[in-house]
């Protein structure tokens, strides 16, 4: 991911203690550091360099050239997979952004009962994935589910079963899960917000509204850049929910880029176009982090605080 | 196919991802430590699938052959059935494996036979022909890799078979089939009586392969889905195939499965509490369902409301309807990365325990049918004679015993293979569009 350290704007005098500290600085960034190089860029390297293989994951790995990529690219599963992919990004944008805005400003005024809430918001984030889907799986089959135990007609639908309606359920679950987290991104940025910026719009008499639109949104605009990016990136990794609750079904409806890498290459055998489809997973992952910090504008040095 | 049972939903949880799956691996004791513990002493391991009763049953052979053997034991590690899956071929390509590796036979053997991973027991069973005589011959099939045994067939023959719901065939007034067209011509009666006429777990993808396999069979005979094993150009487009392949779409469109059958797991056992709550009228299912069914179906199983047939002939078509598909077995390996004493370890365990009379009686306990000839004589007494009978019958009539498709084929061509059925069941693709994409993946 593209990084930039803050720009320097140190005065000539400090220069000297100034290189000191990074030095120092640079030593502690030696534990993390390796410990990215070991599982981070090592595995990457490997995984590219199995994409010009051929292997099953049980024999010997033989060098193959292009014909991984060959395959992959010529595949119609790969634009498919692709564009399901961005379905997910897209829709669980849309889908999280308002309501964990919206909470996380509730949940930043100062109340007793709010505090409650707030606990309770959380518990999705702390149960593990498999056990999210597999508890809207029984709670979502048409002939065991919440539909057919309240004999509630609305809710048997297949919702798992119809290729648009399974998807629309996957972007559900998902959001259910991570709502809670960005919630919790906005309600620290709205408690940044320095106090006299309302005050000061109370005695010019803007509204609840006008307040929000004019103060909360644009002091939050770098909060959603970060919300935004954790969740289009994480959303490229989006795997055990989805296999889980629809295996990428039905058909390949739900079949994410994960979920045909790990099908190529653990239930397919084929490690060669399943790292080549991992390879493209990286590539993509890096882009969005980089065009989402472009469309952020400046840079993230810029005072948030502009206007005081 | 996954023979025994699919019922853990845990299966599934840890087959859920590939770290969740390494997981379950560190939660037993590690491969690696065992290989170092049993290095040059002759003590083995073993790794199998878990789920109640077969892993008890498994387990029980392995400690009989401790207490005989107190200098040579075995090591058994029970795995789920969907993390096996996985963990067993990384283990095997990471050097890793198990002396004695549990399998299904077939394209999955032949995968690691080809990596020189596996033992060849062939002279082994020459010196041993009392071990290989006294078993099902069809079981071997699965076992054999270009004329060479690289496995011994062990545990239970699984056919699969037609269940039916008693009590939902009296509700409407109907006699159990005896053609496709009979079962045809029940649809809208179960329908009507808001009864599905078939139970399916579609989104397992096998449990569609099953439709297919059969309608093959029924219409064609083996040959056609032999073609295609064969690697013949262009074999999926014998007209048979895709007369069967349409007959099966028409049946989905006309709503002979159950509602929302795509999203329903045969791992959760959920196709099968449709058949005994009533749900459903009708399942096609391997027989290790049977055992499950009894467990959790109450009254269903025991209360003989089970009915049980083979999947009816087709008219007009030219398939023997004795012939059926399924697991002719469940397949031991020795892996040739273990030491010498190890392997003599193994061979010994297979020799003296691998269905031992006192393993096949608790096979039969269970309502599985022993891959053992003769092994009618146990189901004497026991409470599920009848149907073991029924699986024997079948097992030992059939003058085909199909291995499932996707066990059959490479790991690689069944991937496509699942991946396409259930695209087909789906309606996403014509059995034409299913046809070209099958035929563009043959003889890999």
């Amino acid at each position: 991911m593209t990084v930039a350290p803050p720009p320097v704007r140190a005065s000539p005098a400090g220069t000297a203690s100034h290189a000191v500290r990074q030095g120092a600085i640079g030593w502690m960034a030696l534990p993390a550091l390796s410990m990215f190089v070991a599982f981070g860029v090592v595995p990457l390297v490997g995984v590219l360099a199995l994409s010009f293989t051929r292997w099953d994951g049980i024999g010997d790995i033989q060098p193959d050239g292009l014909a991984s990529w060959r395959s992959v690219l010529t595949d119609p599963g790969l634009p498919h997979s692709l564009w399901v992919t961005f379905e997910v990004m897209g829709l669980s944008w849309l889908f999280q952004t308002p309501i964990s805005l919206l909470l996380g400003v509730f949940l930043a005024a100062h109340h007793r009962y709010r505090g409650v809430l707030a606990v309770l918001y959380f518990i999705p984030l702390l149960l593990s994935q498999a056990a999210i889907a597999i508890t809207y799986k029984s709670l979502l089959d048409p002939n065991f589910g919440l539909g057919a135990g309240l004999h509630v007609d609305l809710l048997s639908q297949d919702w798992l079963g119809k290729p648009h309606l399974a998807l629309a359920t996957v972007v559900f679950v998902v959001s259910w899960q991570f709502i809670p987290f960005h919630t919790l991104l906005y309600q620290g940025g709205v408690r940044q917000i320095p106090g006299a910026l309302y005050e000061a719009a109370q005695l010019d008499g803007a509204g609840r509204v006008r307040q929000f639109f004019s103060i909360t949104l644009p002091q939050l605009k770098y909060t959603v850049i970060t919300s935004s990016t954790l969740m289009v990136v994480g959303s490229l990794t989006f795997f055990d929910l989805i296999f889980v609750l629809t295996a990428g079904g039905p058909g390949d409806a739900t079949r994410v880029l994960a979920l045909d890498m790990y099908k190529r290459g653990f239930m397919g055998n084929q490690m060669g176009p399943a790292s080549a489809i991992a390879v493209i997973l990286v590539l993509l992952g890096l882009l969005l982090a980089w065009l989402l910090r472009r469309v952020g504008g400046g840079s993230s040095s810029d005072s948030q605080l502009e206007g005081l | 196919m996954d023979p025994t049972t699919r019922r853990n939903f845990l299966a599934l949880a840890l087959g859920g991802t590939a770290a969740a799956a390494s997981l379950a691996a560190c939660g037993s004791s590690g491969p690696s430590k065992d290989d170092a513990s049993g290095g040059g002493s002759g003590q083995a391991t073993y790794w199998y699938l878990s789920v109640q009763p077969q892993e008890g049953i498994r387990k029980s052979s392995v400690d009989r052959f401790n207490q005989a053997n107190p200098k040579t034991p075995i090591k058994g590690t029970a795995f789920q059935n969907d993390a096996y899956k996985t963990k067993i071929k990384t283990a095997i390509g990471a050097g890793q494996a198990p002396t004695i590796i549990w399998g299904w036979g077939g394209g999955g053997l032949k995968s690691y036979v080809e990596a020189g991973q596996v033992e060849d027991l062939t002279s082994w069973f020459d010196e041993n022909s009392d071990v290989k005589n006294r078993l099902f011959p069809s079981s071997f099939g699965a076992a054999t890799i270009d004329g060479k045994i690289y496995a011994m067939p062990a545990e239970v023959v699984q056919p699969i078979v037609v269940f039916y719901n008693k009590t939902a065939f009296e509700k409407v007034g109907a006699q159990p089939p005896t053609t496709w067209e009979d079962i045809k011509a029940l649809v809208p009666k179960f329908n009507a009586a808001g009864i599905a006429p078939f139970s399916l777990g579609g989104q397992s993808r096998w449990t569609n392969m099953m439709w297919l396999e059969f309608m093959f069979d029924r219409m064609g005979g083996p040959e056609v889905f032999q073609a295609v094993f064969d690697g013949e150009k262009d074999a999926w487009s014998n007209p048979v195939a895709i007369k069967a392949l349409t007959e099966v779409q028409n049946f989905v469109k006309a709503g002979g499965f159950v509602k929302g059958f795509s999203s329903i797991t045969a791992d959760s056992n959920a196709d099968q509490a449709l058949l005994y709550t009533g749900k459903a009228a009708m399942m096609l299912h391997g027989v290790w369902t049977y055992g499950s069914m009894k467990q959790d179906g109450g009254d269903f199983v025991k209360g003989d409301h089970l009915g049980y047939m083979t999947f009816p002939p087709v008219e007009g078509g030219t398939g023997d309807p004795a012939n059926t598909v399924g697991n002719p077995g469940q397949y031991l390996s020795i892996s040739s990365k273990a030491t010498a004493a190890q392997k003599e370890t193994a061979k010994q365990f297979f020799k003296t325990q691998v269905l031992s009379e006192e393993e096949q009686k608790a096979w039969v306990g269970a309502g599985q049918v022993p891959i053992v000839n003769g092994a009618d004589k146990l189901f004497a007494g026991s409470e599920d004679a009848a149907f073991l009978d029924f699986v024997y019958g079948i097992a030992s009539k059939a003058k085909v015993f199909a291995q499932s498709w996707d066990q059959a084929m490479s790991p690689e061509a069944a991937e496509v293979l699942l991946d396409n059925i259930a695209k087909l069941f789906q309606l996403q693709i014509s059995p034409q569009q299913y046809a070209d994409n099958m035929n563009a993946v043959i003889g890999q």
